[in-house]
């Protein structure tokens, strides 16, 4: 199989070898260094087969120069390659139109965050009936699956604070305050805190997803025409079920983090578990627990609204699903964050 | 007069238990628009994911271009795979990329060509397909059902396939813009020296279109032929479905035209 080739003979150039995808391959390089000066005439007539593609570079590189000796099939090609009208239609814009865009593009997003929590509230004022069905599915999903990761996890945390603890407690002969260490700080931040994670990353990115792709296929749409309002089904239910299913999954990742410390001390600070139990009634006020608790439904609401809202930010296809998936599970984490950095500061405002 | 580009033989596929091929044989002859009609679920765009290696058939032959194609290793399926282009039903467009990227994606995988040449030969390729060149730079999202359609055919085009494979090109097209694809799809035929296979149950395409049609119901093909022959057929299914009150309007419609 001969690759597309030209020799240039005197004044005439003479094209020979396959024009076609697999023979051109390489062949745009050496077509650029070619001069064309003087040249009169284009034999064609060694071509052994030609494609769109080599009827273009032709008509492109050749245009100009009579061609002859081309098989009438390969003609035909060369005639109907128009010149493509080349001309840029998306142009970059400027630098400030960008910036400008991108923030505008930032404060409208706030907008309509904005609104879309006014439009979950006024629903939920609205609404009548309490769809049970979907919170219980959501339940099931969001909360009672996520109870081996989110367990595991606490129980984890619990460990590697108890075994950081350690070191510097038994320096001093401190050991039982390994108690307070790990009981204050599993429940009153960690335990919460993780767990808003954990679900941000497992069921807020879920929402997005589902809200999403039902957007992409018109299953919304379809549902705003029966006169089922998309905010009763698919999104007070969420925040219900995360409502319920947070402060449970935090009770949970407090008793399972506390076990982990408990072990640890036991291991490496010869804390036995009586010992710990009984120090983790003295120490460990209820308002600790209850600090802790108390954050999780705040969680719980941010995770549910900024999923959902993603989700009906979903425009086109794959793509906008994937970007707005991301953005939520960067945004829930976020604004969980900044929440538990309010209370801190609240807390200690009024001395809990 | 001329070999057959594409043979199946004795093919069989089953889902769950149900035949869907039972012992299929076709022959696609090179440059002809060929047909497969037949009612909704009989296995029409199984068997053109089964000729484009995207499903394996129970057991079978499928020949393309004289070689079989069931048992071709990774490389050599790739070489097939380049040599053929699918249109899929409803585009398949990337939704992340614009027409002209959707069209030179093809291209940039396989061949060296600089970028340049690409979206020229892209360019091309879209006008070939009708789009107009405002059309490029828009993304899928943003096509009419139509336009979106010929971006696909145009992505279809791209490495200038022998073997092209249209699944419902007109399905959900308004009659002007499916009529306007049955004469882009002569005009690429005649102009590019195509083969083409397509799915359909557009019976105007059927009937003005194709040179060709075979018509599968009940896992076999119960008749291949010419139109006008086709429609000659007793069979009792094919003359439900050419002789129902569309099938009559179009076939109407064809003499007229003839």
């Amino acid at each position: 199989m001969a690759a597309a080739n030209a020799e240039l003979i005197g004044s005439e150039i003479r094209l020979t070898g396959k024009w076609d995808l697999a023979g051109l391959a390489g062949f745009e390089k050496r077509i650029e260094d070619f001069s064309f000066e003087g040249i009169k005439r284009v034999d064609a007539q060694d071509i052994e087969s030609m494609d769109t593609a080599g009827a273009w570079l032709i008509r492109k590189t050749f245009g100009a120069v009579e061609i002859s000796g081309l098989k009438p099939e390969h003609a035909l090609l060369v005639e109907m390659i128009a010149a493509p009208d080349m001309k840029e239609g998306a142009v970059p814009g400027h630098f400030l139109e960008r910036l400008g865009k991108k923030a505008w593009g930032a404060l409208h997003q706030s907008w309509s965050m904005l609104s879309f929590i006014g439009e979950a509230a006024s629903a939920l004022v609205r609404s009548t009936k309490i769809r049970w069905k979907p919170i219980w599915h959501n339940l099931q999903h969001a909360g009672f699956d996520a109870l081996p990761i989110a367990g595991l996890l606490s129980f984890l945390m619990g460990i590697v604070i108890a075994y950081q603890g350690a070191e510097q407690l038994s320096r001093y002969g401190a050991n039982i305050f390994v108690v307070n260490l790990v009981g204050l700080s599993m429940l009153r931040e960690l335990g919460p805190l993780l767990t808003a994670i954990i679900i941000a990353g497992r069921s807020g990115s879920a929402f997005t997803a589902q809200i999403g792709t039902m957007r992409v296929t018109e299953e919304i749409d379809a549902m705003r025409t029966m006169g089922i309002s998309p905010m009763d089904q698919l999104v007070l239910p969420k925040i219900f079920a995360l409502l319920i299913a947070l402060p449970l999954l935090t009770v949970y990742a407090d008793i399972m983090g506390v076990l982990g410390g408990m072990i640890m001390a036991s291991f490496s600070l010869d804390v036995g578990y009586v010992d710990f139990i009984d120090r983790f009634g003295a120490s460990i006020k209820l308002s600790a627990f209850l600090v802790g608790i108390g954050k999780a439904p705040v969680f719980a609401a941010i995770i549910a609204v900024v999923g959902c809202f993603q989700g009906f930010q979903v425009s086109g296809g794959a793509d906008s699903v994937g970007r707005q998936t991301t953005r939520s599970v960067v945004q829930s984490i976020f604004l969980v964050i900044v929440a538990d950095a309010i209370f801190s500061v609240i807390f200690s405002l009024v001395n809990l | 007069m001329s070999e057959a580009i594409l043979e199946i033989r004795d093919l069989c596929t089953s889902f769950n238990g149900a035949l869907v091929h039972d012992h299929v044989d076709l022959e696609v002859m090179r440059g002809e628009i060929f047909a497969i009609a037949g009612a909704s679920g009989c296995g029409k765009s199984t068997l053109l994911r089964e000729i484009m290696l995207l499903q394996k058939p129970g057991s079978g032959s499928i020949k393309v271009f004289g070689k079989e194609v069931l048992d071709l290793d990774e490389t050599e399926a790739l070489a097939y795979r380049k040599s053929c282009g699918m249109m899929f039903e409803r585009g398949a467009l990337f939704s992340s990329l614009n027409v002209m990227e959707n069209v030179g994606l093809p291209l940039r995988e396989h061949t060296s060509f600089s970028q340049g040449l690409i979206e020229e030969i892209a360019s091309i390729k879209i006008e070939l397909a009708g789009l107009p060149s405002s059309a490029r730079f828009k993304y899928p999202d943003e096509l009419s059902g139509g336009m979106r359609k010929r971006a696909a055919l145009a992505r279809a085009l791209a490495l200038d396939p022998e073997l092209v494979f249209l699944d419902e090109p007109t399905a959900g097209l308004d009659p002007l813009s499916a009529s306007g694809f049955d004469e882009l799809v002569m005009h690429l035929k005649e102009s590019l020296d195509l083969t083409m296979v397509m799915v359909t149950h557009d019976l105007d395409l059927l009937w003005q279109v194709a040179d060709r049609v075979a018509f599968l119901g009940d896992g076999h093909v119960l008749g291949v032929g010419g139109m006008t022959e086709l429609s000659e057929s007793d069979h009792p299914l094919i003359r439900e479905y050419f002789y129902g009150p569309r099938g009559r309007a179009a076939r109407e419609q064809a003499w007229k035209r003839k």
